[in-house]
């Protein structure tokens, strides 16, 4: 049995969504008034998305946008009012969304730009000394990745139509196959989105579960001449290895 | 080749990356932490334009504008061809829902 308080929320929310007026608001011009606020409520939440989603509100335009939110927020209502947390359906829904069935990348670019604020708001976590590493034995060595770390298999070329989204950026035509995106918060505090191999994802994978030869092995099983270095450096210049002796 | 001379060449490569990692510092901090502040996109509410009455009308986008083609630069970039030949620009289609009463 659901509660009052229940009921008069779910009231409100079918009111918001164009359902008649909840009980207990009255007044002069109740329903014209509701709708303004109705009105607000729905572009506020447009505007929301559209600045979680900057890339994807630019490959369809403003107007285009406004109708996607509305569409998506009728049937996946924010549950927290912490904003950031709204929209992790909308990489979904995009899949899903037939007008769009054209535009198959669009939902890798709404995976990522997702992936991103999740990255940003992650947990802190102290990168490894580089003195640690100089004398190190990798098959003894045991690395963390910091909590930001995200690794996508994309279904297309999703990371090179966020890149060329990007201000100062020129869009053109999209590469060929699927790509994999490694998305982590550097120390200057952006979020770089790289296109990454996938013997590349393997080792990211195999880090935390075992030593640097074991990841390192993980990755030449995929790929048998991988050169576990690049990545390595790009890891740690953005400090994303963490030092599993002294975490707590 | 043999496993053994494998793990052999990893070892080495991994010694050489431990060497260039350690010589990598990592990046310096250029920003610090700021309570109270959000980078644009990041903030919490959607305080700003959503929030003035932006305009009384109760459906602004009914379901049937979806023969609206998008706007945005996904109409400038194409994809290479599909290996099953299917066409890559779908059609977009009037949904008939969201409609105003």
């Amino acid at each position: 049995m659901p509660s009052d308080h229940a009921r008069f929320t779910a009231a409100f929310d079918a009111a918001l969504r164009g359902g008649p007026l909840p009980p207990g608001v009255t007044g002069p011009e109740a329903e014209r008034r509701f709708a303004v606020y109705r009105n607000n409520v729905a572009v506020g939440l447009s505007a929301a998305l559209a600045q979680r989603f900057p890339v994807i509100h630019r490959l369809v335009g403003a107007d285009y946008f406004a109708a996607l939110a509305a569409s998506f927020g009728a049937i996946d209502r924010p549950r927290s009012p912490v904003m950031a947390e709204w929209g992790a359906g909308f990489a979904a829904y995009l899949a899903g969304f037939p007008p769009l069935a054209g535009w198959p990348w669009m939902a890798d670019v709404a995976r990522i730009e997702h992936a991103r604020g999740v990255a940003f708001h992650a947990a802190d976590a102290a990168p490894i000394r580089p003195e640690r590493l100089a004398t190190a034995d990798p098959a003894t060595l045991w690395l963390g990745l910091h909590p930001s770390v995200i690794v996508l298999s994309l279904h297309h070329a999703g990371v090179a139509v966020w890149a060329m989204n990007q201000p100062g950026a020129t869009p053109g035509p999209v590469p060929a196959g699927p790509q994999i995106a490694l998305i982590l918060r550097d120390p200057s505090w952006s979020v770089p989105v790289t296109a990454i191999s996938p013997a590349d994802a393997a080792m990211i994978a195999a880090l935390p579960n075992g030593s640097l030869t074991a990841a390192a092995q993980a990755a030449q099983a995929v790929q048998p001449d991988h050169d576990p270095q690049p990545l390595l450096l790009h890891l740690m210049r953005s400090g994303s290895l963490t030092d599993t002796e002294t975490a707590p | 080749m043999t496993a053994f001379t494998t793990l052999l060449g990893l070892g080495a490569s991994l010694a050489c990356a431990l060497g260039a990692m350690a010589a990598t510092p990592v990046m310096a901090q250029e920003m610090e932490k700021c309570f109270g502040v959000a980078l644009a996109g990041q903030n919490d509410c959607a305080a700003g334009p959503g929030t003035t009455c932006a305009g009384t009308s109760t459906i602004d986008y009914q379901g049937n504008a979806w023969t609206l083609v998008p706007a945005g630069t996904c109409t400038t970039m194409e994809l290479p061809a599909q290996a099953d030949g299917t066409a890559r620009m779908g059609m977009l289609e009037e949904q008939m829902r969201d409609l105003p009463a």
